[in-house]
């Protein structure tokens, strides 16, 4: 901003993929002043992806999976092994879990997700109930596996806990599969599509148990023994991996005065974070799975999306805002990309497919595992894509919603036109108890928002 | 050394799994599987796929040394024959 | 169409044929620079031409744009063969046939098939610098180019080396009559071309017979007497070989070839490569954006019509697909016209994209690194004795007929 001052110091909060790029973009444009970069876990910054594929399978040992450096981070202060417990916007101070006060200029916020955790707390202590976020869930998984299993049971049929099923199978593992919905990745890519995964699940000799929930975690002598199902059955397994989707890493921020909570930490299109009254802050920046930002191509929704892809590329915006000229910053406007290998085949999507009402196949065919489909809108503009087994397509799927284009009928000619119901679930129902925000203020012009702690009615 | 290959942009063109087949793996027709910190034995092939990928999508640190007398002029031949 | 659309057009066809003369085989990237100026160029035989990056580009990821000529509302001298071969079939024929090929040629199931040819290829080349004279004069085409990819396709797919001298002789008909329309007397060169066609075709299918009743390791025999999964139709086997035979030495000769001269013409680069043989990775990518071996895709069709930029490629068009002014397009690569190896981003389509992309890519460049390392660093002070140097017909598959070079010492 032209008088003022350039950052000295900055903070980076999170040591996974969108940290460590995006100090590698503060880095590659310039900044010298002092980084440091804050981790909660104590290994350098790791790649997830690989632990639920080639880790699992055993090909890659789980502390093969560090990060390259892009660029050379020079002097870079490495904080890692304590969680961020406080931002103190007004001192200007990122505060650690041991009391540790990290003064910054500029912070970056890169805290991502944690695992859901199994809600019964004391379920979730047996041994044999494992997450896979982390390198050490999965060296544990690793672990319980490679000691021998008769089967295990995976909680949940998203991109993860499809993965790990796909690992298991591969290991030769009996595998469980338990999902709520009608169809593994109906949240992502709708029922159309969660019926081809769930033949992909059959065909690999998974047991795929759609429709139904998971009660209970049965154990004896601390050790689990059995998954109790809401159909009434009972699942022996040894191991059950719990895949129920992640928990934005918020819940440090609850005093910043930021636009923070369970759906992550608002920002503009440009990665700056939102605060609470709706004002856009001009300090702290967001990026990765935490972020959730305006997208310009999707009609300025706030997006929140958990994809590699998003934290790599939103990172690089995010830092490069943060210390270039106002007018030179950029929007995060990307098409998201998202990619899982899965039973030997590649799932690709583009777009932003959940937000879509209906779909057509265009390439291929879903009876073979290998197709495109497009997805629409109700005004009948394409939004999103997949492909199984059809990745070298995908580009032209890619420009066809940066153009904001029409949903493509079908390019094969044996294909038949046919757009029918994507089939998504309802957006789950506000189940959140968080804190909501009240406005104060007596005029329009002394007006201001404000937190309401959690639990306490309106004014 | 340390690989990381962006999936996103990864086509499954397979270049990398043919002249690194220790390094890159194809899980399928088009999934690709890697090693993320590949012993440096394998260094070379594995520059040499970061080379080969049509579309640019696997990243490293590590770099083959270029030796002292590497000299390149500042303006080179061949910029118009 | 107004007036002066009319006029650019006749422009736009005239540069094409200009690529075509073989006057300007030496030097097409000035008329491709014209040629890019427009985004759409209309040619006299109706199809249509793209040069820009992002254009060649985004039609190759297109899944309106065919390459089967049986497509096109006027396949000229294209349909050449009932039974294609995987680059002129589209989905799902295209991805069977070359998956069927892939088996035995690369990864998932065949990873390590083309990697370990190179302490092979390494020796021979070898070889072929030993057994050049001493010092003097030697054609690098003839001597080093050409026989290191005919030596290692025969050998990958099973096919005699001692026919290498008929199969040369129908290679070059085939060739040089690729895109015959823009050529002079493209009647002949159609009909020549034809007749080798058939002529190999039987050859191949003999071959192939000879496979079935005496099985080895090789490609073809692999294929040939594959009975697990999906097969090949005997007249699919034929024209996958083909192809294969065709293309596993017709592109790599002219990128050593290309490579060789450019070598020569950069003597910091030669110098360069002497002193770090590992700098052979990035020049060769370079090389492919710099000098491709495949200049343009002559045969593409639109299945649709196809708005690009407001102009519209009608249904039932040719479209010719420019990679050689798409490698070289100032809106995607900085200093195009500058031979640069470090310039980092090398993101060429050399190689194509797409569902086509070269299938022996791996082997070109495997091949094209172990020629060119072993030219930089055994031959002392080579000079050109003739630039440019003469150039084989094709406009489309470029590269010089012959490289004569002199050199000091052979080390």
């Amino acid at each position: 901003m032209p008088g003022r001052p350039a950052a000295q110091r900055i903070v980076v909060v999170g040591a996974s993929l969108a940290g460590l790029w995006g100090a590698a973009t503060l880095r590659k444009e310039g900044f010298d002043g002092v980084l440091t970069i804050i981790g909660d876990e104590n290994d350098p910054p790791y790649d997830r992806p690989p632990l639920t594929k080639q880790v699992l399978t055993g090909w890659v040992a789980p502390d093969h999976t560090v990060l390259p450096h892009l660029e050379p981070l020079g002097d870079t202060r490495w904080l890692l092994g304590t969680p961020a417990a406080q931002l103190d916007r007004r001192a200007g101070e990122v505060v650690l879990a041991d009391g540790t006060r990290v003064p910054y200029d500029l912070v970056l916020i890169a805290t991502g997700v944690r695992n859901r955790p199994w809600p019964a707390s004391d379920q979730a202590a047996l041994s044999g109930v494992c997450g896979v976020r982390t390198r050490e869930d999965a060296a544990r998984l690793i672990d319980h596996l490679d000691a021998g299993v008769s089967r295990v049971v995976v909680i949940g049929a998203g991109f993860t806990g499809s993965e790990v099923a796909s690992a298991c199978r591969h290991r030769g593992i009996d595998v469980t599969v338990v999902e709520q919905a009608q169809a593994p990745l109906t949240g992502a890519l709708g029922g159309v599509i969660g019926d081809v995964a769930a033949n992909l699940h059959d065909a690999n000799g998974v047991d795929l148990r759609c429709g139904v929930t998971v009660q209970a975690l049965e154990g004896s002598g601390g050790t689990f023994r059995a998954a109790a199902l809401s159909d009434g059955t009972t699942v022996d397994a040894d191991v059950a991996v719990v895949a129920l989707g992640g928990v934005r890493n918020t819940e440090w921020l609850a005093d910043s005065g930021l636009a923070s909570g369970p759906l992550g930490v608002a920002a503009d299109a440009g990665c700056r974070a939102v605060a609470v009254n709706g004002l856009v802050t001009d300090d702290v920046f967001v990026a990765g799975d935490v972020a959730r930002f305006a997208h310009p191509l999707f009609d300025y929704q706030f997006l929140t999306l958990e994809h590699w892809e998003n934290a790599a590329v939103g990172a690089q915006v995010a830092a490069r805002n943060m210390i270039c000229a106002p007018e030179d910053r950029r929007p995060h406007a990307c098409v998201p990309t998202f990619w899982s290998t899965q039973f030997g085949v590649n799932i690709k999507s583009v777009g932003v497919p959940s937000l879509a009402d209906q779909i057509v196949v265009t390439q291929g065919s879903t009876e073979a595992g290998s197709f495109a489909a497009a997805y629409g809108d109700r005004d009948g503009r394409i939004v999103g894509a997949v492909t199984f087994d059809h990745g070298r397509w995908i580009d032209h799927y890619r420009g066809l919603i940066e153009q904001a284009a029409a949903l493509p009928g079908p390019y094969d000619a044996d294909l038949p036109d046919k757009r029918e119901p994507a089939r998504f679930p309802p957006h789950p129902a506000a189940s959140y108890h968080g804190p909501t925000v009240v406005v104060t203020g007596h005029s329009p012009t002394a007006m201001d928002a404000v937190r309401q702690p959690a639990g306490r009615s309106a004014p | 050394m340390r690989v990381v290959v962006d999936l996103a942009v990864c086509q499954g063109y397979a270049q990398c799994a043919f002249l690194a087949p220790d390094a890159f793996r194809l899980n399928g027709t088009e999934g690709l599987m890697y090693q993320p910190n590949p012993s440096d034995d394998l260094c070379r092939a594995v520059l040499r796929a970061v080379a080969a990928c049509p579309v640019q999508a696997i990243a490293t640190d590590a770099a083959v040394p270029a030796p002292a007398d590497a000299a390149v002029p500042a303006a080179r031949a061949g910029d118009a024959r | 169409m107004t007036t002066s659309d009319t006029v650019k057009s006749a422009v736009s066809a005239d540069l094409m044929r200009q690529v075509a003369d073989a006057e300007n085989r030496h030097d097409p990237y000035p008329i491709y620079a014209r040629l890019r100026e427009k985004r759409v160029n209309l040619l006299a035989d109706g199809s249509y031409a793209l040069g820009r990056y992002a254009d060649v580009v985004g039609l190759l990821h297109d899944p309106r744009v065919s390459s089967d000529p049986h497509h096109a509302s006027n396949p000229g001298s294209r349909l050449l063969v009932d039974n294609g071969p995987f680059i002129q079939r589209d989905p799902p024929d295209h991805d069977r046939l070359r998956s069927i090929a892939t088996r035995y040629f690369g990864p998932p199931v065949s990873p390590g098939v083309v990697s370990g040819q190179e302490p092979e290829i390494l020796s021979f080349v070898s070889d072929l610098i030993d057994a050049l004279p001493a010092s003097g004069e030697a054609d690098l085409v003839d001597h080093l180019a050409y026989p290191l990819p005919v030596s290692v396709i025969c050998g990958l797919l099973g096919v005699p080396k001692s026919d290498e001298e008929q199969f040369r002789a129908w290679t070059e008909d085939i060739v040089r009559g690729l895109d015959a329309e823009q050529q002079q007397g493209a009647d002949d060169l159609i009909r020549q071309r034809q007749q080798a066609q058939v002529a190999m075709f039987g050859y191949v299918t003999e071959l192939v017979q000879r496979h079935r009743a005496q099985p080895d390791g090789s490609m073809l025999s692999r294929l040939a007497n594959d009975h697990a999964g999906q097969q090949m139709t005997d007249g699919e086997l034929g024209a996958t070989s083909l192809l294969l035979l065709i293309a596993g030495h017709e592109t790599t000769v002219n990128l050593t070839a290309n490579g060789v001269l450019t070598l020569l013409r950069n003597p910091w680069a030669l110098d360069r490569l002497r002193a770090d043989p590992d700098w052979v990775i990035p020049l060769v990518e370079e090389l492919l954006r710099f000098e491709p071996p495949v200049q343009y895709l002559p045969n593409r069709v639109a299945l649709a019509d196809i708005d690009v930029d407001g102009t519209t490629i009608p249904k039932g068009a040719s479209i010719v697909l420019l990679v050689a002014a798409a490698n070289r397009d100032p809106d995607r690569f900085a200093h195009p016209d500058r031979f640069d190896p470090d310039r980092g981003d090398i993101e060429h389509v050399g190689f194509g994209s797409g569902i086509h992309y070269c299938f022996g890519a791996p082997l070109a460049r495997i091949e094209a690194q172990a020629s060119l390392t072993a030219f930089a660093g055994r031959l002392a002070s080579p000079r050109l004795a003739a630039d440019p140097p003469p150039y084989r017909p094709s406009p489309v598959l470029r590269g010089p007929l012959h490289l004569r070079v002199t050199y000091d010492k052979r080390g």
